[in-house]
């Protein structure tokens, strides 16, 4: 930067560029925009994790107050969840991918898509604000009364911010679902798609449902804080439960949000590295659509100890489990997938294999948790952190890594290092397990979750997961150091098709011209014709072939 | 079990396949060509369900256990208030106490739980079993300690400040020794029942609801378990939450033959009893179930 900044033709050429980027309206530009931005609020949510770990590795108040520590992961939520979980697979992946996918030239509105990333800035910008001057000590969850009456935090300037980034996701979603319907090449029939425009598709209509009763929800907390007209707070009238009731009708959807789009990408994935067609097709789209409608009847799994009806929970009990049914029919399908396959472990296949593994571990603990007498016991405790943490951690960050890896060359143009992709993947899946497993434990014994301060007969486990997460932490730096790095120097060029995988995105130059392709391209047959695929092009690092 | 096996199965399949069917050059250069199959499909998606019925009907059967108290059994009542941040208790014999909660063995204990502020949750680890405490509300748990010694109880739902403080014991004693301790009242300190009776004279319940005479109220002995007919037409068996709804918003539901102009003629109590006083008035009324003389 400072060089080019030097001379004055350097300079204009340096605000030349910048401007092109902040005017763009290419949708692989916008999603490399997306990418920054939800790379950055990763970066400081995991920070801030490492922080909350250093003080939990001790019984008493160690590093930071409670007061601190109550902050630390109210934040550590809020950034997660909304600028990093939810946005992560869809805007970036989703973003660059779907219209190359279905042999578009760019999404139907790409004035909605820039402005939808300046919303999220601005959003962002908000919350970070909100952070700096004092942060919110309300948890991601704002249970009223607490967040709307008690709390003294910046409770109204992080509201405002998930507010915009709930804006954000509605574009995000409208603009997705158009495209996949008006903009498929022909012959591209809805039981051709990938997957993973499948999956897409699905999560964009719960962004464009769900989202507004967010919106809605965050409105009347903001009203009862600053107005005072009682809404949830008894003290003036409110109902405390209501609130609860709609904030989990968006945020129980909001977790397949984050988790459908990464199925989109395992999907993808492994098919091309076990050459093999996707076993079920129909049932995984199917399945995939099930899984969006049913997430909308389950949100009272998370209130059955409130308060609210023995019946009510019977009927949510009833409804968790029949969204767990199509979730375990993918499982089944993916591995059905690998049977017969002609597997290689590339970086792509190893995070998907550990995805698998882990979103099953995820998967299997919430049925554990939609028991309703086991869950009096464990509803909020740290098994239903290492719960959710599986499936979001384990399974979408995995899938989230997975997709980069497999898309990077076509992204930029270059190939990672393949030997650090693996040990980054491997370092992530140990790590991983390391920092949760001691949690499944620590909350079957009875720890409550959300506490700086806790008993010494947890303190021997809290270590190992305080351990297990410096694993994770160094987990994470290798795939960015290996991602990076592919970026300069004499970096190996990836041609248009390095994995030999099917699907239109692969048959245009990588990185790909502004207009994607360059004649329209049609298609003739289904999604995943392996077995007359082109063969994969072994990079440098790569060992097999 | 079940879903420990379950997870080992999907691990072990995935190893097994993964070692099976690696690449290697010239034996498979490529994956079979395996369409799918729709009895597998089906079979699985049957497979799971039942199992995961199965489970559901374990936890669900579970669950309504905790729902009442089992009958017949005597029942010893708590009221448990959950405030920023600190735990009060008041035994029905009267004691009061914070942060320790003393229970006789082999008796149901049965908490009654409000909060003076925000959502907090009472949660015993080892009874397994938790509630959350609201403001504005009372809500109900139950269980029996069956062998004496401490239990740690804790805060279960964020509230703020001092949440991971909001810590206790409970002390699980043999219900003799429950019993003699209760009956070191400290000055100030009475029976429920007896407290109760003094809110309902204070607050001139009694002025309508005078026992024998009928009219202008209807009498409130016997009333748990009884059939109440409304205004509307509606009815319904009495019980605690009736009570509870009776004293705080009496229009709610009138009793049929008492409604003047459409509401009742009660006022209502709400925000006028403190958390204590009304758990009082209620236990008192309930104690008034056997009383003879009930009119009609
Ligand atoms: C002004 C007279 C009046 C006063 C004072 C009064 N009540 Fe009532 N109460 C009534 C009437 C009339 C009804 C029947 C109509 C209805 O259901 O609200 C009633 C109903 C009830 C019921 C339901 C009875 C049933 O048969 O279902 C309960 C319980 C009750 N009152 C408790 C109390 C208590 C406790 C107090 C004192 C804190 C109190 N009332 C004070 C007039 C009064
Ligand atoms: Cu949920
Ligand atoms: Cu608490």
């Amino acid at each position: 930067m400072n060089t080019t900044a030097r001379t004055p033709s350097g300079a204009h050429r340096f605000w030349g560029t910048l401007r092109a980027w902040l005017t763009t309206k290419d949708h692989k530009k916008i999603a490399v925009l997306y990418l920054l931005t939800i790379t950055l609020f990763f970066v400081i949510g995991g920070v801030i994790a490492t922080i909350m770990r250093i003080e939990l590795a001790g019984p008493g108040e160690d590093v930071v107050s409670a007061e601190a520590y109550n902050r630390l992961f109210s934040l550590h939520g809020v950034i997660m969840v909304w600028f990093f979980l939810i946005p992560a697979v869809p805007t970036v992946l989703g973003n660059y991918l779907i219209p190359l996918m279905i042999g578009a030239p760019d999404l139907a509105f790409p004035r909605l898509n820039l402005a939808s990333w300046y919303v999220f800035v601005a959003g962002g910008a908000l919350t970070l604000v909100a952070m700096v001057t004092g942060g919110v000590d309300t948890g991601w969850t704002f249970y009223t009364p607490y967040s709307s009456t008690f709390s003294q935090s910046h409770v109204v300037l992080t509201v405002c911010g998930i507010f915009l980034a709930g804006v954000s996701s509605i574009f995000t979603g409208l603009n997705f679902i158009v495209t996949i319907h008006k903009l498929r090449a022909p012959g591209l029939t809805w039981f051709r798609l990938p997957l993973f425009v499948w999956t897409h598709y699905a999560t964009s209509i719960i962004l464009v449902l769900a989202t507004p009763v967010l919106g809605m929800t965050l409105l009347l907390v903001l009203i009862e804080h600053a107005v005072g007209i009682g809404i949830f707070d008894p003290a003036y009238g409110g109902d405390p439960l209501l609130f609860q009731h709609f904030f989990w009708f968006y945020s129980h959807p909001a977790v397949y949000v984050m988790i459908l789009p990464g199925m989109g990408v395992v999907s993808e994935v492994i098919c091309c590295f076990s050459r093999r067609r996707i076993f079920g097709y129909r049932f995984i789209a199917w399945a995939t659509l099930a899984i969006a409608v049913f997430g909308f009847l389950v949100w009272g799994h998370h209130m059955f100890v409130s308060g609210q009806s023995y019946l009510a929970s019977l009927v949510f009990s009833v409804l968790s489990y029949l969204v767990a049914v199509p979730s375990a029919i993918k499982v089944f399908n993916w591995l059905a997938t690998l049977y017969g396959g002609a597997i290689r472990l590339d970086t792509p296949m190893l995070y998907v294999l550990g995805f698998i593994g882990l979103f099953t571990v995820g998967g299997v603990t919430g049925v554990v948790l939609a028991t309703l007498a086991v869950d009096v016991h464990l509803h909020d405790t740290y098994f239903v952190v290492a719960h959710f943490h599986t499936i979001m951690v384990g399974g979408m960050v995995m899938a989230y890594l997975a997709g980069l890896h497999f898309w990077w060359p076509k992204m930029t143009g270059r190939r990672y290092d393949e030997r650090l992709g693996r040990l980054g993947a491997v370092l992530v899946f140990v790590g991983f397990l390391l920092t949760f497993l001691p949690q499944f434990i620590l909350g079957y014994q009875g720890l409550p979750r959300r506490v700086a301060t806790y008993d010494e007969r947890f303190h021997l486990l809290q270590v190992m997961s305080s351990a297990g997460a410096s694993v994770l932490a160094l987990g994470y730096l290798v795939p960015a150091v290996a991602l990076v790095k592919s970026l300069f120097g004499k970096a190996e060029p990836a041609g248009r098709n390095p994995w030999g995988a099917t699907g239109l995105e692969w048959q245009t130059t990588s990185p790909p011209p502004a207009e994607n392709f360059l004649a329209q391209p049609v298609v003739t047959g289904d999604a995943y014709d392996y077995p007359n695929a082109p063969a994969p092009v072994a990079a440098r690092g790569g060992a097999h072939g | 079990m079940v879903v420990g096996l379950a997870t080992l199965g999907v691990f072990a399949t995935m190893g097994y396949f993964v070692w099976r069917y690696r690449y290697r050059p010239g034996v498979n250069e490529t994956g079979r060509d395996v369409p799918g199959s729709t009895r597998l499909e089906v079979g699985w998606t049957i497979a799971t369900t039942v199992v995961f019925g199965g489970i559901f009907a374990l936890g669900a059967a579970g669950f309504a256990e905790r729902q009442h108290v089992p009958a017949g059994r005597d029942v010893e009542d708590v009221l448990v208030v959950g405030k920023q941040w600190m735990w009060k208790f008041q035994h029905g014999g009267g004691r009061r106490e914070i942060a320790v909660l003393h229970v006789p063995v082999g008796r149901v204990v049965r908490l009654s739980l409000t909060s003076e502020d925000v959502i907090h949750s009472f949660y015993v680890p080892a009874f397994r079993v938790k509630q959350d405490a609201l403001p504005g509300r009372t809500t109900t748990l139950w269980f029996e300690a069956t062998t004496p010694g401490t239990y740690p109880f804790a805060c279960a739902e964020y509230c703020g400040g001092e949440h991971s403080r909001m810590v206790g014991q409970i002390v699980a004693m043999p219900a003799e020794a429950y019993d003699a301790w209760l009956e070191h009242r400290e000055p100030g300190e009475m029976p429920l029942a007896a407290a109760g009776r003094e809110v309902f004279a204070r607050h001139d319940c009694a002025t309508c609801h005078d026992t024998h005479a009928n009219k202008p109220a209807p009498p409130l002995e016997g009333l748990v378990g009884r059939r109440r007919v409304f205004e509307d037409g509606a009815a319904l068996v009495a019980d605690e939450a009736y009570l509870r709804e009776s004293v705080l918003e009496p229009s709610a539901r009138v009793v049929a033959g008492y409604a003047v102009a459409g509401r009742s003629p009660m006022p209502s109590y709400a925000g006028v009893l403190t958390n204590e006083e009304l758990f009082e008035l209620l236990y008192y009324l309930r104690t008034l179930k056997d009383a003879t003389g009930v009119s009609r």
